[in-house]
Order: C-alpha cells, then structure tokens, then sequence
C-alpha cells in the first residue's frame, strides 16, 4: 500500500510550522510522528473519549479523527503552550490543586475541553460541566474533582481578569 | 513534624496536566518495526491454514508470523501466571473470537494493520460453549484437551494433564459441620445471582516493545503492573537467567488488572527475535476487549436462618468463567471463594468455587480480584433474607457481622478489621433510623447498603532500596508501579518520614528490573501494605548506615547520635557523605524486604491459622430514584465507608475509593460485554459505554476510618479496592426497596428493571 504526501503549513501553538503529511495521516499522528508532542493521547480511536483533544481554529477538537491535510493555514494548539515561564495556567494549576486526576492519561484533553468550556461560559454551573464533560472519559472515575476544579478555574480566571 | 496523615498533591503532578508525563506508547527505538496482531474470527475451530502472501507482498511489510514461527525458537510457547495454558500465537486450535492467530511486522503501524486485513486464515470448526454452567457439565465441549498449570505452584501440581474437564481448578471451603446443618428449625433461603463479564479499559490500551541488545540480553518496555513476573516468564519462555532481561516500565495510563502479569510482552520479544529489530506491539481500545476482562459469575447461595434472623449455616457454589485461558482466574476463584459466604459469623459454611474455561475473551484480575461479584451475590441474598423475615437491612448484619476478633469461615481470626465500625458509620451517614423522600408521580426512590470484607492476596513479597547520593538526596528503587494510584508518592511519604525527608525532595525512580528489586506485583491493594513496608525498612537500614558515619565523624557514641529533620547528630546527610568519603561523593544504600507470615490453607477445606496480612472492609449504601416509565435508575448518592487503616496521603486515598466507586457504578448499571454466537458485538468505547461525568452521582461521600494497622508502615493498610466491594448490591437492593423489584443479574439495565415492573403488576412485557 501507498499513501500520498502532500505539504502543509499552519501553526502549531503560535509558531508557523511546515509538515510533509501522509494523506491519510491525522492530525494526532501527525503530532507525535512529526512534532514529538505527546500530550494528546488515542485512546478510543473513535472521537468518543476526548483523550485526543486539542483545539483547532480555537475550538476542541479530536484530533484523532481531524485530518491533517484539513489543517493548512490553520491555527492548532495543544496542552504543551499552555504553561508560560514555568507557571502553570489557571485550569492546569485548578487540576493540580484539585487532584483532578489519576492516571492522567486523559488529563491534557480533558484540559483542552474545559478551556473550550471556560472561554464561552465564564461561571459554569455543575450541570454545564457534566453535558460539555460528555466526550471526556476519565476511566478513574475523578469526574467529582474534575468539576471541582473546573469551578476553581473559572473562579481563577476571572479574579485574573479582574486585576 | 510527621509527613504522614497530610494531604498533598501526587510528585507527578504537573507532568500529568502539562502533558510530558511518559507513557510507553511515547516510546520508540532505532530500527523499530510495528506490529498489527491478526485475530481469529472463530470461537472455537481447529486452525486449517493461514495464506499471508498477500500481507507478505504489501509495500513496507517485513514479514508475517505465526504460531509455528514462535514455536521455532521458544520450544514451549506457552504462557500464564497460574497455568501455561496460552500460546504466544494460536497453535493448532483458536479458542475465542479476537485470539491472536498472526503478527504483521511492518517499518510503520499504518502498513501492518492495512496488511493484517490481507492475511487469509481458514478454519475447522468445532462446537463452542460460553456459558460457566454449561462449561462445567461433563459432557461439554472441551476448550482445552488438559490442563497445564505452572510447575511453580504446589497447590495446582496434581491438576497436571488432567484430561476431560473445563475446570481448571475447584477450590473448597469447609468450615463447622456443613453437612450436618441443615437439619433443624428455621427457614432457608437460595437464591442465583449473576454478575456479567465486563472490560477494564483503562484509557491507555496495551503496548510492549521488546529489542534484543547484543546476542544475550533482552530489554521490554511495557506499560505492566508487574515487571518482577514478567521478567520471570520471559526468562522462563527464553531459557535464560532472569538477570538476561531487563523490564523497563514508565507512568501507566490507567490499569485497574488489565495489564498484570504478561499480555503483548512474549509476542513482542518473539518477534524481535525472529525479526532481529526492536518490534513494538500496541493494541487498540476494540483490541481491549480480546485481551483481557473481568469475569462472568453464577452464584448459588443457600443460607439457613433462625427465627432472630441469624444465619446458622450457608452453602454457596460460585461458577467463574474464565474464557478461553486461565490467566490469573485460578486464583481469583479460591481467593474470592474465601470470601464468599460473606463477613459473617456463621457456624457451617460450605464453599465451592470453580474456575471454568468458556470460548471468550480471558478473563483475569479486575480492581477487587472477585470480590465485587461475590458480594454482588451475598449482600443481595442478605436484603432478601431480610425482606422476606421483615427485618431491617442493618439489623440483619449488625445481628451477623463479623466483630474484630471472630473466626473467620477460612479459620483465621479477623485482626485490625472494622467491620463493625464501617456497618455503624454507614447506617449514620446514609442517615438510616430517616425516612426518606419516596418520591411522586412516575419516580419511586429506594436506598440500600451492603458490606464486603477481602482478604489480600497472599503470600507475596516486595523489596526496595533506598539510597543517598553524595549530597545526601534521596533516591527509592522500587517496583510498584503507578498506575495512578499514587504509589510513588506514598512511598516518597514513608522514606521520608523515616529519614526526616520531605517526600517532594526524594526521586521515586520507575520500575526497572535492572534497578529495581523484585516485587510481586501491583495488584490487590498489596502495595502500601507490602512495598510501603520494604521502602520503611530500606529507610530505615540506610539510615542505620547515616547514624554509625555520623557516630564516626563526631566522635560519638553511637547510641548519643539522634536523626531528626534531615540531620544526624546535627550534621546535614551532604556534610555526613561528604566527611566519610572525603569529597561530596559516595553512596550509601539501605535494603528493605517484606514477605508476611502467612499459612497455606489446607487443600481440602480451606481453612488456615493465618490466611492474610490484613483484612480490607468496604461498605457501599445508595439512595437511588427509579423512573417507572423507562425503567432508568438515576443513583442520587452514595456512601462509601472504607477501612483504611491510616491513610498516608488522605485526599489521594479518598480519590481511590471514589474512583473505585465510579467504576463500579458502571458495571453496575450499564456495562456488559455482549455476545452472539461467540462473537462480541459491542467491542470499543463507541459500543461499550462507560461512566461520563453525565453518570456520576452528585454526592459521593467517602469516609475513612482510621486505625492503625499494627504490621502496616505507620499504621497504613490497603485501601484501593475497596470502593468497588459493595456498590453493586447496594444499588440492587435499593432498587428492590424503591419498587419491589429484585433483579438478580448485573447490570440492572432499565429493560431488566421495566420488565420487573410489569411482571410484578401481573403483566408481560415482550
């Protein structure tokens, strides 16, 4: 079997990058193979699980049902960009505090979706949480903390705007 | 100041939410080939050929294997923690649908598994049997010709070529006169219970990649719970020493049993060796569901009960099904047999519990080792009890519970055991002597507890090292691995409150079985318990080691020299190193084992002086609303009260629990593997649903009890199944008191629950 390639060029976490991309490579693939990023994870492999999650034109997306060669000129960010100088963002850091995690497998997507959560819902309510939470399975069960911290986040980041 | 008992994040914390956390499937090496496993589409047939040219011919395959390939260069491919019963590739005959059958190697994943689709693999076919029972009669089909269990175990040595069974092994226990007491007043009572066969799914799916360094050394990397067991059997496969080959594990991406003792390790180190590159092997979340799973249950349980309600005698007979290979079943079926009377004072006792091989998925080890199934069974059988004597569900127990103290149907009296305290604080907080809201209109509400007791897994060892550098940091070598548990951490917490240390200071390294000593395994909430102990004692000898330097460079007698806040005899452990090797150099290392004293049970009737280290006491109770029109039960709250010991990190081992509890709610309520004609139809997160956070009760309260274990480092015990033990059957018999309906199989589907509705008005429901 062969594949064809063709070149692309986006960007990747506010940097312009270049790729040779196999046709039928997804953007997850494409990731790792190319970029040696490993914060988005398959684990589904089906869109269902978020654990792929990263945002694409500032929505969340699965990556690993995104194609890469839908990406050209387009803006991708993913879990890497998130901390700055050492410090962590307010929902890493709410995730951190909150315990928000076990294996942590699922954690950056689950990241990934709550900043698409928090940039259209400044204050959530925990109901919000649990229907935009639908596509991110954490099979530890830490679901109680999650929405936890995404309150705490929410709170962090507005007492943020408000300085 | 004492590091234990506070609360802290886990040492990894941040590479978890910064994404950097190392996983194996992160992992690759030089010249590596990948690998797509082809699966058998029978349930049960005789392999008739395999025609791979196809695969063979594709651009970028470098080569496609089988069984009889395997077989060329390990003479006796056959693998497993309790019998040598699973092939490395199917040999002669397939035995479940998704059984590897061939390995593609390809230079990248996306080539082997397009080329996996073009091997064409003929069969015989034979006639298949899934059920346990049916598994068990004499004259079903028979999945295997006779049994193999591993020339390590004593107990299983005389099933040994045993011809014409499905049982790979029966265990018993016997306890008082079983026989004799039935005769007499009271009423008995027997019911069936099923529980379903489901997956673990952890999030991260398997992946091994084994390469062989130079014509005598092999190294695997693989996302394992146990490094220790899978270095033994690739030894054992290879004919090689165990100092031959090094397991290398990083950060697991979830586990919950799915990943203990060997699964892709053997097929991958095979075919590096026939390949002569690095192979990785990594498995999907479909390929899941053909790798490993929980096991199927039928439970028969028959209890004689006097007119105060207290049980005079009980006879159960648990059927496993195992699948096609035995896996770690054998000991998940005498295990959790001991268990399967229930945490109960009861004069006779008979239990048979049976491992039985079907053709499905294997089914293993699974957060609780055959508990949740066993007390699915016995805390249901405990509310119909109650609700046909018209007694009140706690009074029962309280009237039947095991004190500290009691003899224990094994034999062994229940030491450092709060059965009694987890039954009180359960009535309390699921505020029991209340009436509670019933609800109105099409919603009817029910609440319901349930009490489980697990002996740990025994007898077993772990060992550690903890070691200084020359400016006095600290390191642990240690192989537990962590899954996400926290075990790390937690060992971090014992170092360092030994050494006066803080624990975020001290390097806990990942398992490496060059580095690492040997462990057991990470399973049966044996770690805090069992290497907490070996990392307190390795503590402890290096800072032996620290106070005869320090006694040395101060002139000292040695009994004036004191440790305390990281300083000995008021020098820094830098200044100790620096002045006993004269420059900041040197290390010092102190060595730690732990194997409890325990007694093998008598092979006959199961009873032992000494059956466990420790006893583990879980206890679920649910408040749940039932919607009469659908048949959908919503669960509003649980409680989950578990004996912790002294909990080393409280907020990680609340997590534990509630993860536990979150777990079991699914299987509880939704999850199944199903089946037809042999063929799982619903493989895959996208057909196999589990918990979201839509699922996920808003009140999850989980209270520890906290007593100090007298043989646990600083008093800990294990805690991490715990949570799972008594969710199931608190939800059924909260079902049955919210609508009268009891079900007796899991999962309580709303179409199992609407179904009961009608037949209990008198109506059918096709």
């Amino acid at each position: 079997m062969t594949s064809s390639w063709t070149r692309i060029t986006f960007t990747l976490n506010c940097r312009a990058v270049e790729a040779q991309i196999r046709n039928d490579e997804t953007l997850l693939e494409l990731l790792r193979r190319e970029f040696g990023l490993y914060g988005a994870r398959e684990s589904c492999g089906q869109g269902v699980c978020g654990t792929c999650t990263v945002e694409v034109g500032g929505m969340p997306v699965s990556s690993c049902l995104y194609w890469a060669v839908q990406l050209d000129r387009a803006e991708v960010t993913t879990i890497e960009s998130l901390s700055r100088d050492g410090a962590l963002d307010p929902i890493q850091q709410a995730f951190v505090d909150a315990g928000a995690f076990q294996c942590g497998f699922c954690t950056p997507g689950m990241i990934m979706m709550c900043r698409g959560l928090l940039r259209d819902n400044a204050d959530p309510s925990d109901d919000e949480i649990r229907r935009w939470l639908t596509g991110s399975i954490c099979r530890c069960g830490a679901y109680p903390e999650i929405i936890c911290a995404v309150h705490a986040a929410a709170a962090a980041v507005k007492s943020d705007a408000g300085r | 100041m004492t590091e234990i008992g506070r609360s802290r994040p886990v040492l990894e914390a941040r590479s978890k939410v910064d994404g950097t956390a190392d996983y194996v499937i992160n992992h690759v090496r030089h010249r590596m080939l990948h690998a797509a496993i082809v699966r058998s589409t029978e349930p049960h047939a005789e392999l008739a050929g395999i025609d791979a040219d196809a695969a063979r011919a594709s651009p970028g395959v470098h080569s496609v294997l089988t069984g009889q390939d395997v077989a060329q260069v390990i003479k006796d491919p056959y693998y497993g923690p309790a019998f040598h019963d699973q092939p490395i590739l199917a040999l002669e005959k397939v035995r479940y649908v998704g059984e590897p059958v061939a390995l593609v190697l390809a230079d990248e994943r996306h080539i082997a598994v397009a080329a996996a689709a073009l091997v064409d693999v003929s069969y015989r076919g034979l006639k298949p049997v899934f059920d346990e029972v049916a598994a068990s009669a004499e004259d079903a089909p028979l999945v295997h010709e006779s049994l193999r269990p591993g020339a390590a175990f004593a107990d299983l040595r005389h099933l040994a070529g045993v011809r014409g069974t499905n049982v790979a092994l029966h265990t018993r226990l016997r306890h008082g006169d079983p026989d004799a007491a039935w005769d007499g007043g009271g009423q008995v009572f027997e019911h069936e219970y099923h529980t379903q066969q489901v997956a673990h799914v952890p999030l991260e799916s398997h992946c091994a990649i084994a390469e062989f360094v130079g014509p005598d050394r092999l190294e695997v990397e693989s996302g394992t719970q146990s490094p220790s067991f899978t270095r033994l059997e690739l030894a054992r496969l290879l004919g090689w020493r165990e100092n031959q080959v090094r397991v290398i594990v990083p950060y697991l991406g979830g586990g919950f049993g799915a990943k203990l003792y060997m699964k892709l390790e053997a097929l991958a180190a095979a075919a590096a060796l026939i390949a002569g590159r690095p192979v990785r092997v990594a498995i999907t979340m479909d390929e899941q569901f053909f790798t490993i799973s929980r096991h199927a249950t039928t439970t028969r349980i028959r209890s004689r009960v006097d007119d105060t309600g207290k049980f005079l005698a009980r006879a159960v007979e648990v059927y496993w099904n195992g699948g096609a290979y035995a896996d770690i079943g054998p000991r998940v079926t005498q295990k959790s047999g001991f268990i399967a009377a229930g945490p109960y004072r009861i004069d006779a006792v008979a239990v048979d519990s049976r491992a039985v091989y079907t053709n499905r998925t294997p089914a293993g080890a699974m957060r609780g080792f055959g508990v949740p199934q066993m007390v699915f069974a016995h805390e249901s059988h405990a509310d119909e009890i109650a609700a046909a004597t018209g007694m009140d569900p706690i009074e029962l127990r309280r009237r039947n519970l095991l004190a500290d103290g009691d003899l224990h149907a094994t034999g062994t009296r229940l030491e450092s055991a709060a059965t009694m305290e987890v039954l009180e604080l359960l009535a309390t907080k699921m505020r029991w002597a209340e009436e509670i809201d019933r609800g109105s209109g099409t919603v009817r509400r029910g609440r319901g507890v349930a009490i489980g007791l697990k002996a740990v897994v025994t007898p077993t060892t772990s060992a550690a090292t903890v070691s200084l550098a020359g400016d006095g940091s600290v390191t642990v070598r240690q192989g537990t691995v962590d899954m996400g548990q926290g075990s790390s951490t937690v060992m971090a917490v014992i170092a360092g409150q030994a050494l006066g240390v803080p624990p975020e200071q001290i390097a806990v390294l990942p398992p490496d079985t060059d580095a690492t000593p040997y462990d057991m395994g990470t399973l049966g909430s044996r770690s805090t318990f069992h290497m907490g102990n070996a990392v307190l004692a390795a503590a402890l000898d290096v800072k032996r080691q620290l106070m005869a330097f320090a006694a040395e460079v101060t002139g000292c007698s040695p009994a004036d020299v004191s440790c305390s806040g990281g300083r000995v005899a008021g020098l820094t452990f830098e200044e100790i190193m620096s002045a006993t090797h004269g420059a900041r150099a040197g290390t010092l290392v102190g060595y730690g084992s732990y194997t409890p004293r325990t007694v093998a049970p008598d092979p006959k009737t199961g009873q032992s002086p000494a059956i466990t280290p420790f006893w583990m006491v879980g206890g679920s109770g649910a408040e749940i609303s039932v919607d009469v029109e659908t048949g959908r039960i919503t669960v509003d709250r649980i409680v989950c009260v578990a004996d912790a010991g002294v909990a080393l990190n409280p907020d990680a081992a609340r997590r534990q629990v509630s993860g536990g509890v979150v777990m079991q709610l699914g299987m509880t309520l939704s999850e199944e593997m199903r089946y037809e004609d042999g063929q799982l139809t619903n493989p895959g997160l996208g057909l196999y649903k589990v918990p979201t956070a839509l699922d996920v009760p808003p009140d999850i309260d989980v209270c520890l009890i906290q007593h100090p274990h007298p043989a646990g480092p600083y008093g800990a015990k294990g805690i991490g199944e715990t949570g799972t033990f008594a969710v199931s059957p608190a939800v059924a018999n909260a079902l049955a008191d919210a609508t009268g309906v009891r079900i007796r199989s899991l999962p309580l589907s709303a179409e199992k629950v609407l179904r009961g509705l009608h037949v209990s008005k008198g109506r059918r429901l096709e």
